[in-house]
This record gives C-alpha cells, sequence and structure tokens, in this order.
C-alpha cells in the first residue's frame, strides 16, 4: 500500500515536470534552441495568476487567463527582442541569452515582488481522489495535472500534424532555408511556436504552484532544470517523449527518496540519466537523424 | 530601416541589462544610503538630547557594521537583524550613547551567501567599520569569522548558531548554538513527555539544520525517544516534502521534529494537511517567521511548536515590540531580538573595556573581547546573559507554542 502511495506521489511530481517539459520540447523541436528562460516564464505566469487571484480577487479561471496572456505576450516580446537577432549565430551564443534572459527575469521579478515566500492559494478546487477504502489518496491538482498533460499532449501533436501552421512549424524545424523557399514565414512560425510555448509555461505555472504553494522568484528554476532533464530523458523534440520522461523522472525521484535515501534522490536521478543516455543517445523517444552531406 | 529597428531593440536590451546588472550594486547602495540617512538621523536626534543634558563627549562615532541577507530567501532574517540593531543603535544613541560615543551603524547584504558575506565585509572594512554585527545566518557567519580572526577585528553575530560561527576567540553569539539547541529540543520532548515516536524531516543542505539534528538524535537516547524516521530533503528539493511524510506517518510517528526554516517548514505544514496527517510539529528558532509568510493559512500551524527565546507577546519585550511595530511596520521576530540585544551586549562591553572610537580596530577588539566575558546583560532573549571566553552565552532556552495565530510561551 506504502508503495501505491509513493507511485502516485511520483506520478504527481512528474506529471508537473511533464508540463513543463511539453514547453521545453515544443521549442526546442521547432526552434532547435534551448530556451532555458522557459522555467522563469513559468516563474513569471505565477505571479501573475497570484497578483489576479490573491491579490485582486478574481476568479481562479481569469486569472489563469491573465495568466496565459501574461506569459504569450512576455514569450513572443523575448523571442523578438532577444532571439530573434541571434537567428543566424551559432547555437551557443542562443545559449548563452536564453541563460540571460532567465536571470534577467528573476532579478526583475526579484525587484518587483521581493524576495519573501509567498503562499500560493490553488486555483485547482477539485477534490481528492479515494481509493482502497480512503487508504490512497490522490490529490485533485493531481488528477487535473494529468489530465492536463493528456489533453496538451493529444491537442499538440494533432495541432502539428492537421493544420496549416502545424505543417508550417515541421518544415521550419527540418530546414529553416528550404522552408524559406517554400513561402513558409520563418519568424512568424517561430514566433507562433514561443507563443504557445510560454501560454504552456502559464498552466504549467499554475498547476505547479498550486501543488507546491510556495512562490519565490526563483520557483521556476530548479523545476525548470529537472523539466528539462526529462525532456531530454524522453527525447528531446519529442512530445509524447516529454510525458513520458517527466512521469519517469517523478517516479524514480520518489522511489529513489522512499527506498534508497532521502539524500541521494538528486544524485539517483541524474545518474539514471547519464544510463539512459550512453545507452540511448537521442532519449527513450528521440528520433535518430541522419545527417546527409 | 530593419537594421535601424534591430539596433534600437538591442539598445534597448541592452539598457535594460545594465539597469539590472546595476541593480546587484544598487540594493547594496541603497542600503548602504538607508543606512547612513538613519545614521544621521540618529545622531540628530542624539545631538539635541546630548546638548539638552550637556553629557556626552560625542567625538567621532564607533563605527559597527551590519551583514546579513537583505534580499534572497533567508531575507526576513537579515532585515530583521538590521531593524534591530538600528532600532537599539537609535535608542542608545538618543540616551547619549556608549561611554558618551555615539554609534554608527551600515547594514549590508550578504544574500544569505558566504562569498558574499565576505565582500560585505570587504565593504564594511573600507567603510571604517570597528566592529561587526553578523553575519545573520550560518555558513556566511563561518567565512566572515575565518576574515575577522585574521583582521582581528571584533565580531558578534545576533543568530550565527553553527559550532565553527563562534571558532576564533574574536567572535561571541548572542543566539543558542546548534548542538544546544538540539539537545535541549529533545530534553524538552523527553522532560514534558509529549512523544515517544519521533520523525526528523531536516535540510541537508545546511550546516544549521544538520548540526542541530545530530545533536538531537544524540540526546533523544538519553531521552527514551525513538527516531522512527529520519528524512532529509535538500535545498534543490525543498517543493515536494510527500514522501517525507508519508513515511513519518506510516512509521506512526508522534512528533515530527523540523530542524529547519520557516520557508520549508510553512509548505511543510500544507503538504501535511492534505495528507491529514496530524502530529506535533517542533520547530527550533528558524521556524520563527512563520506567521508572517504573506497569504499563509496560519490555521495551519495551530499547536505547532518551536524553541525560541524570545516572544513578542511576552511583557518583558512589550516596549521593544511597540517601538519596532511603530518604526518598521511588522512584529519583530526572534532575530530582530538577538540583534537588538548584541548591539547592547556591544555597549556593555565598550563601557566596561573604556575603548574610544579613535583607537584601532585590533586594539577595540583586544579590549572587548576580555570586556565581553565580564559582563551580564538583561535582554530580549534571556535574563542575566553572560558570555565565557569561547564566546557562547550563558541564558536559559524557552519553548512557545503558535495558539490563535500568536506565540504562547510555555
Amino acid at each position: 500500500m506504502s508503495f501505491l502511495s509513493y507511485l502516485i506521489n511520483g506520478i504527481s511530481l512528474g506529471s508537473i515536470y511533464a508540463i513543463i517539459a511539453l514547453g521545453y520540447t515544443m521549442v526546442y523541436g521547432i526552434a532547435r534552441m534551448l530556451n532555458f528562460a522557459h522555467g522563469d516564464i513559468i516563474m513569471v505566469g505565477g505571479f501573475a495568476i497570484f497578483t489576479a487571484v490573491s491579490t485582486m480577487g478574481l476568479p481562479p479561471l481569469i486569472g489563469i487567463l491573465i495568466g496565459v496572456v501574461v506569459c504569450t505576450v512576455l514569450g513572443v516580446v523575448i523571442e523578438t527582442i532577444a532571439y530573434r537577432p541571434l537567428r543566424g549565430a551559432s547555437s551557443l551564443a542562443v545559449l548563452i541569452t536564453a541563460i540571460g534572459v532567465s536571470y534577467l527575469l528573476q532579478n526583475i521579478a526579484l525587484l518587483v515582488f521581493g524576495s519573501n515566500a509567498r503562499q500560493f492559494t490553488s486555483v485547482v478546487n477539485v477534490p481528492s481522489l479515494k481509493l482502497a477504502g480512503g487508504q490512497l489518496s490522490v490529490s485533485g491538482v493531481t488528477l487535473v495535472t494529468i489530465a492536463t498533460c493528456i489533453i496538451i499532449m493529444v491537442a499538440l501533436t494533432t495541432f502539428i500534424k492537421k493544420t496549416k501552421i502545424g505543417q508550417a512549424m515541421l518544415a521550419v524545424s527540418e530546414d529553416k532555408g528550404a522552408a524559406t523557399l517554400m513561402g513558409i514565414n520563418v519568424n512568424r512560425t517561430i514566433a507562433i511556436t514561443f507563443a504557445i510555448g510560454s501560454a504552456l509555461a502559464a498552466v504549467a505555472g499554475a498547476l505547479l504552484c498550486s501543488t507546491y504553494p510556495s512562490l519565490t522568484p526563483y520557483t521556476g528554476s530548479m523545476p525548470g532544470i529537472k523539466a528539462f532533464v526529462a525532456a531530454v530523458f524522453g527525447g528531446i523534440g519529442s512530445i509524447p517523449g516529454a510525458l513520458i520522461g517527466g512521469v519517469i523522472l517523478g517516479v524514480i525521484e520518489n522511489l529513489s527518496k522512499a527506498y534508497i535515501s532521502s539524500q541521494l534522490s538528486d544524485a539517483i536521478v541524474f545518474a539514471v540519466l547519464i544510463v539512459v543516455l550512453l545507452v540511448r543517445p537521442t532519449g527513450i523517444l528521440g528520433k535518430k537523424i541522419n545527417e546527409k552531406v | 530601416m530593419k537594421k535601424l529597428i534591430t539596433l534600437g531593440l538591442t539598445a534597448a536590451m541592452i539598457a535594460s541589462l545594465t539597469a539590472c546588472g546595476g541593480n546587484g550594486g544598487d540594493s547594496g547602495s541603497t542600503t548602504a544610503a538607508a543606512g547612513g540617512e538613519t545614521t544621521t538621523a540618529a545622531a540628530g536626534s542624539a545631538e539635541t538630547t546630548a546638548a539638552a543634558d550637556n553629557q556626552g563627549t560625542a567625538e567621532g562615532a564607533f563605527k559597527i557594521g551590519v551583514i546579513g541577507p537583505l534580499t534572497g530567501g533567508a531575507a526576513a532574517y537579515g532585515n530583521a537583524v538590521k531593524n534591530g540593531a538600528d532600532l537599539a543603535v537609535k535608542e542608545i544613541n538618543a540616551a547619549g550613547g556608549a561611554a558618551g560615543y555615539m554609534l554608527e551603524v551600515n547594514p549590508q547584504d550578504d544574500e544569505h551567501d558566504a562569498q558574499k558575506s565576505v565582500n560585505a565585509y570587504n565593504t564594511l572594512k573600507d567603510w571604517g567599520a570597528q566592529m561587526i554585527v553578523g553575519s545573520t545566518t550560518s555558513g556566511p557567519c563561518i567565512a566572515v569569522a575565518a576574515e575577522t580572526a585574521n583582521d582581528n577585528m571584533f565580531q558578534i553575530t545576533p543568530s550565527g548558531s553553527a559550532v565553527e560561527c563562534v571558532g576564533p576567540e574574536n567572535v561571541f553569539r548572542v543566539c543558542f548554538s546548534d548542538p544546544d539547541q538540539g539537545m535541549a529540543a529533545a530534553k524538552y520532548i523527553g522532560e514534558n513527555k509529549l512523544a515517544t515516536t519521533v520523525a526528523i524531516i531536516y535540510d541537508s543542505s545546511t550546516e544549521y539544520s544538520s548540526g542541530i539534528r545530530e545533536a538531537f538524535m544524540k540526546e533523544a537516547g538519553n531521552q527514551g525517544l525513538e527516531i522512527v524516521a529520519d528524512e532529509a530533503f535538500t535545498a534543490d528539493t525543498a517543493t515536494d516534502f510527500s514522501v517525507q511524510l508519508d513515511k513519518a506517518k506510516e512509521a506512526n510517528a508522534e512528533l515530527v521534529f523540523l530542524p529547519i526554516y520557516y520557508q520549508e517548514a510553512s509548505i511543510i505544514l500544507k503538504q501535511a494537511s492534505d495528507k491529514e496527517f496530524a502530529p506535533i510539529f517542533f520547530g527550533v528558532d528558524g521556524m520563527d517567521g512563520i506567521l508572517s509568510v504573506k497569504n499563509f493559512d496560519t490555521s495551519l500551524a495551530e499547536g505547532v511548536m518551536l524553541l525560541t527565546p524570545f516572544s513578542s507577546t511576552e511583557e518583558s519585550s512589550q516596549k521593544f515590540t511597540s517601538d519596532y511595530v511603530a518604526a518598521y511596520g511588522e512584529e519583530p521576530n526572534q532575530f530582530a531580538a538577538d540583534s537588538y540585544d548584541a548591539v547592547y551586549a556591544l555597549k556593555a562591553a565598550i563601557e566596561k573595556s573604556g575603548v574610544t572610537p579613535d583607537m584601532d580596530a585590533s586594539a577595540i577588539c583586544d579590549a572587548l573581547k576580555t570586556a565581553m566575558t565580564e559582563i551580564s546583560i538583561d535582554g530580549l532573549t534571556g535574563a542575566n546573559m553572560s558570555w565565557n571566553a569561547a564566546g557562547e552565552p550563558d541564558k536559559e532556552p524557552k519553548a512557545a507554542k503558535i495558539v490563535n495565530g500568536a506565540y504562547e510561551m510555555q
């Protein structure tokens, strides 16, 4: 029974990683860049929702909507100002810029909101699910997170496969030059990618802060890194991979905390990552792309 | 045209970046400026007092550096220490100073980071500091203590509780040491028969938390307490405590000992209530501050016990509390009281030793070191506090219980 309870906690943690990882993997898969500021966009989303719901007293759904709008605008602005001018530059330059943006967001939040932690009031009001005569309980936030994860995953996959913009995204990810020749507006496509990725970040922020209710300017950074690991784990660029990677990561983390050592759990998680990458360098669902010379 | 826009955007980006880069420095200088302002204000009021009473020579002033995290996760402690010292200095100056000399304070931010704390100390040395009140937190305090020992600069930490904080003989402290707290906690639980099965959840990434846990474990055996779960987390995993709580619950722990800071504790209390797990939660001085977490549902903290040498509701601290609230707009916590006591201890030691502001820091340090072991003050955090040559205070630990959102002394 206790094993099941640890497993459920692990899936709960993992589904949070997964929802963040979806944003990472989406941007990487299409723009081919690691947006290290993703975790901090989540934090901004958290603060936007906190301000709307707890400070201004708006209903949770409107709060989430405001968070989504704020993050979407922020994502597009960051892309236009910081990443677009570097489109032709080396990927290292873009990576460093992303890290810079991450610190920029953290420090602005520190200035505006201060360093003291805020207790986030949950925006998810779903009763917890009791199993096995009340011995096991799955919190409402976890159920919502898992459901949201699956919905987003299916929606994203359909969007990319079925719509014109989605097809354009695929084309851009395969070859920017050729896509331009085919009449695709690369800048606009990448901007849309960032808009979607950042909107997902706002949703992730709402769920992250509802599950772990402490909100500080650094709230997004560690989950952001773990989610990045989850995305690599599942095969970066693969949307179902992000979900699987996130959940596996959360389960490994919690089971090693429970059965091996609560001090070593992070070490074990990253050790498993190394092993997976040694055996399957592209991650669990990653595709091997043969470069034509 | 396009180039122009790009150029404009780049310029905007650089401007915002420099603005941001400047912030780190800025907050330091604003703090310093703020410190300067308060000092002038204090000195101003002191001058009028001195003029009116025609006492105090006021030739020169002792320069006291204060170090603590004014920003970052532990900012509540640093700001409390800064305000506590500020209040004490204002009072002392208004009453004619220490041995007739004014006191000047200069608070510096260390963001709860050892390296930045040493930088803050260097800034204070450039300013001409003659004694240090700080650092506020243990890790940074150990780093600064090594530096002050080199320079032979007198240092008193309000709240650096790790054993090594007072390693060098020029360093004293106001709070209890970690092992003392751990031992006192185990004794208190044992003697008052609060529980027989105890779970511990501690932060293995801080010296503070690990130090208390170690001493607690040692003493627990003597008190007949059974440790049924001993779970750790680190600064990087400080948001999810479900496994630790599950293990404690499963092991039927009657009491969960939390030798950690209030920020994590507030999350633990929330997650425990979600799990309908309601043991006695027992904290130490790091738990102090939990009632001031923004938007925190204080009913979650109902019944939480903690060892704290200070309560703002106690009769002996009424005047301090009301003055503090009037000046800084919030209830003082234990760190403010520690820091207030530290400044008064400095005053007593200055008066005992007869040092003057024109002496250099090293000579002042030699004199104060001896004087500290000879004084005894009635502070907010203990009556009849005295110090031994090792820098440890001698006072009684007290326990408080949170009832209706306020501390009730036990």
